[in-house]
């Protein structure tokens, strides 16, 4: 009993440290580190390299954020996440920024108090079989045994397809990506369903990568992106501008090779307020002026992060696809800097 | 002459509450006690204010909305439209079912251990010695964790027993299977089932009992209370004559025939799993989650509970046992009858704690994926519900219940087996 008593009193005193906390801007600025929640270890998204080092299309979120904000994008502690342990993590104020492939819902926003600034990555939920199950379709997964990751969209997802489908299944519910992996090649079970991005991901990372494939439907519409926390909205503006100046950059045509001559000023306008060399939008923000020149310069654009993590170029092999600028055909639409 | 007056009634001050010795202690717990309730108070307070500020009062209005998800191992019906509270009551049934079983199984392999490293047979002392210190000297998560990935690396997958020269087959004539998603044994039907009662109608509380059940215990129940009586006349005929008659065909009898009359009149007979799509369908299925939180929670209490008999039973005085050979009584007619039962006096309350402690480490199932209390209110629906607090107080409230119960059940037996003083 003393340990329950001790939780509680645990949970209490986390919760009245998460209120506490108001000027997250400040925090971070005097701890001189962001504090970035990722997921425990998903190869492309956020994974720690042979060098013990966080890489991924996540993590350069975080980077990208600590970099305008402290002006060095390694000032950042990457603070491993479950999908359950995320939002009090968020919550109780242990992370400032949770970027962690989440998927934007109504009551994440509104209910659990949290704040999505935008999106960086369009999903949609998948499913993974092994090529020898002959299964070609979702809909011929009756009876099978499903292995999930716990406290995610992906399990209600999951409850009401097979549900509408009239088909029954055996949820196995998994607390992270590598465990699932393990079970589903121990083949103690049929089908491996999250996010298609993440299957990708994972199937990358897997020995024999062509003896397993992704069904053709996808069942939900999955917008991952980073959330803050709700009530802390200049915090917010960072982080959000933080992404769009990535997504733009890549619009614009900055990149991280020419970015240094593009600061010294051009003939558009629109990159010379992002750069800061025209206009007061880093003042505003409450940051210096060349805020953005340091976030697209950590580690290049929206297109660069995504080429060199999740691309097609990468064992991840991801198709840009909805995921490309609005100009393109994609989904991807920053705000005008003005 | 003189009188004698009572001596002067003495006034209550306020000073002697500090002063008086009388009263100090008083004055000292009753401020304490104030200062703690105000502490606490503070607390609850201010988290009261936090989160009615973040916009999250308290409110477990959550538990009648649909849970929207599914839950593997249900022993009431259960789907995703079903609220959080029903999908907390299905945990709640995984958590006591691992909790009984694991009792039990600790309980057995315990008492046998511990006895056995008594043994003056020196190979089989020594490998009860390194039963015990492995097992309990490592994390019981460990266990839980190893012997899952063991289940699940070594057993085959159900596509395994699949084709004309499968590479697995079940046992037993085709009646168990063995694969890394758990165990598949036949289960008990009823040709003529008496149907089930609906207790609560459609609430998310209801309850189907089974009828069919209930006659079965209810006839076990009465063949070993008549036994019981053929047992007590049997005595009271050795303590008159000195003779006991046979009695053993007569008390199995009552118990069986009237059990086995009643299976057949109830028609039973035995559903068998067979692969069919993925999986194998009918029988009972044992998960593997299940199966490697139950061996890991019993093997790791299993050690402690070898100890605790094995200092029960040196707590004995080696007088008895040689009073007792003195006699002329057997080795384990000794251990049975002089023994065990003075040692049970040592033995039930440290048992009672590792009761306790078996069913709280039964939280740990969320590392194997299995779906007790902490994995179904504590877990997904705090989750999707966002409601952080009201969840870990009901978990608490939840948990504190079970375990007083156990205190009082097993309080309730110590009083029954410890030393009557005459």
């Amino acid at each position: 009993m003393k340990k329950s008593v001790f939780l509680g009193a645990l949970t209490v005193a986390g919760l009245t440290a998460g209120a506490a906390v108001a000027g997250t801007m400040d925090d971070v600025k005097a701890r001189g580190k962001l504090n970035c929640g990722v997921t425990t270890g998903l190869v492309g998204f956020a994974a720690p390299d042979a060098n013990g080092e966080w890489k991924g299309f996540d993590v350069s979120v975080c980077r990208a954020v600590a970099a305008a904000v402290l002006g060095d994008q390694n000032a950042v502690e990457f603070v491993p996440t479950t999908g359950k342990t995320r939002f009090t993590a968020l919550a109780s104020g242990e992370i400032d920024l949770l970027a962690r492939n989440t998927t934007w819902t109504f009551s994440r926003d509104v209910d659990l108090k949290f704040e999505f600034v935008g999106v960086n990555y369009y999903d949609g939920q998948g499913f993974m079989v092994p090529k020898g199950l002959g299964v070609s379709s979702a809909k011929e997964l009756d009876g099978a045994t499903v292995c999930i990751q716990t406290g995610t969209t992906t399990e209600l997802n999951l409850a009401d397809f097979f549900r509408s489908n009239n088909i029954s299944y055996e949820p196995v519910p998994i607390e992270t990506n590598a465990e699932a992996q393990q079970q589903y090649l121990a083949g103690a079970c049929d089908v491996y369903t999250t996010d298609a991005s993440g299957l990708a991901a994972t199937r990358a990372t897997f020995e024999a990568p062509g003896d397993h494939v992704l069904l053709p439907e996808i069942i939900s519409k999955e917008p991952l992106g980073p959330l803050v926390r709700h009530g802390d909205n200049e915090w917010g503006d960072v982080v959000r501008w933080s992404l769009n100046a990535l997504i733009a950059a890549e619009e614009y045509g900055i990149t991280s090779a020419n970015i240094e001559e593009l600061a010294k000023g051009t003939n558009n306008p629109e990159i010379n307020r992002m750069l800061g060399t025209e206009g007061t939008l880093g003042e505003m923000l409450g940051l210096d002026a060349e805020w953005a020149k340091r976030a697209i310069a950590a580690n290049g654009n929206y297109a660069e992060i995504f080429a060199k993590n999740i691309g097609e170029d990468t064992p991840v092999g991801l198709a840009r696809g909805l995921n490309a600028q609005w100009t393109n055909g994609g989904l991807l639409y920053a705000p005008p800097f003005r | 002459m003189t009188t004698l007056s009572d001596p002067p009634k003495e006034q209550f001050r306020l000073s002697m509450l500090l002063y008086d010795t009388r009263y100090r202690s008083g004055t000292i717990q009753v401020i304490a006690l104030i200062g703690f309730m105000l502490l606490a108070a503070w607390l609850i307070n201010n988290t009261a204010q936090n989160l009615a500020e973040l916009g999250k009062p308290i409110d477990f209005g959550f538990f009648s909305e649909p849970a929207s998800y599914d839950i593997n191992q249900r022993l009431l019906d259960y789907d995703s439209r079903d609220t959080h509270l029903r999908a907390a009551l299905i945990g709640l049934l995984n958590t006591l079912v691992v909790a009984v079983l694991g009792c039990a199984t600790a309980t057995v392999i315990g008492v046998v251990v511990g006895v056995l490293r008594l043994s003056h047979n020196w190979i089989v002392g020594r490998l009860m010695t390194v039963y015990v210190e492995m097992f309990r000297n490592v994390p019981v998560l460990l266990w839980i964790v190893f012997i899952m990935a063991i289940l699940i690396e070594t057993l085959p997958a159900p596509s395994a027993f699949r084709g004309e020269d499968p590479a697995a087959s079940m046992l037993l004539s085709d009646s168990v299977a063995f694969t890394n998603r758990g165990v598949y044994i036949p289960e008990p039907l009823f040709s003529r089932s008496l149907g089930d009662i609906h207790l609560l109608g459609e609430a998310s509380l209801r309850f189907d009992v089974s009828v069919n059940l209930i006659a079965i215990l209810a006839v076990l129940i009465g063949g070993i209370w008549v036994s019981n009586i053929i047992k007590r006349r049997a005595d009271r005929i050795q303590e008159s004559t000195g003779v006991r008659p046979t009695t053993w065909y007569l008390r199995l009898g009552v118990i069986l025939v009237p059990l086995a009359i009643l299976l057949a009149a109830l028609g039973v007979h035995f559903g068998y799993p067979a692969l069919k799509g993925f999986n194998f369908q009918g029988g009972t299925h044992l998960r593997n989650s299940l199966i490697a939180l139950w061996l890991a929670l019993s093997l790791y209490t299993a050690a402690f509970i070898a100890e605790i008999v094995r200092a029960g039973i040196m707590a004995i005085s080696k007088g008895q046992t040689e009073a007792a050979s003195a006699l002329g009584l057997r080795q384990n007619r000794i251990m049975s009858l002089v023994i065990l039962p003075q040692a049970l006096r040592v033995i039930v309350p440290p048992l009672i704690s590792q009761y306790l402690n078996l069913t709280k480490n039964s939280s740990l199932a969320i590392a194997v994926g299995y779906m007790d209390i902490t994995g179904t209110l504590g877990g997904i629906t705090m989750n999707q519900t966002g409601r952080e607090l009201e969840c870990v107080l009901l978990l608490m409230l939840v948990y504190l219940v079970i375990s007083l119960s156990i205190s009082a059940v097993m309080n309730w037996y110590n009083e029954s087996v410890k030393l009557k003083e005459r």
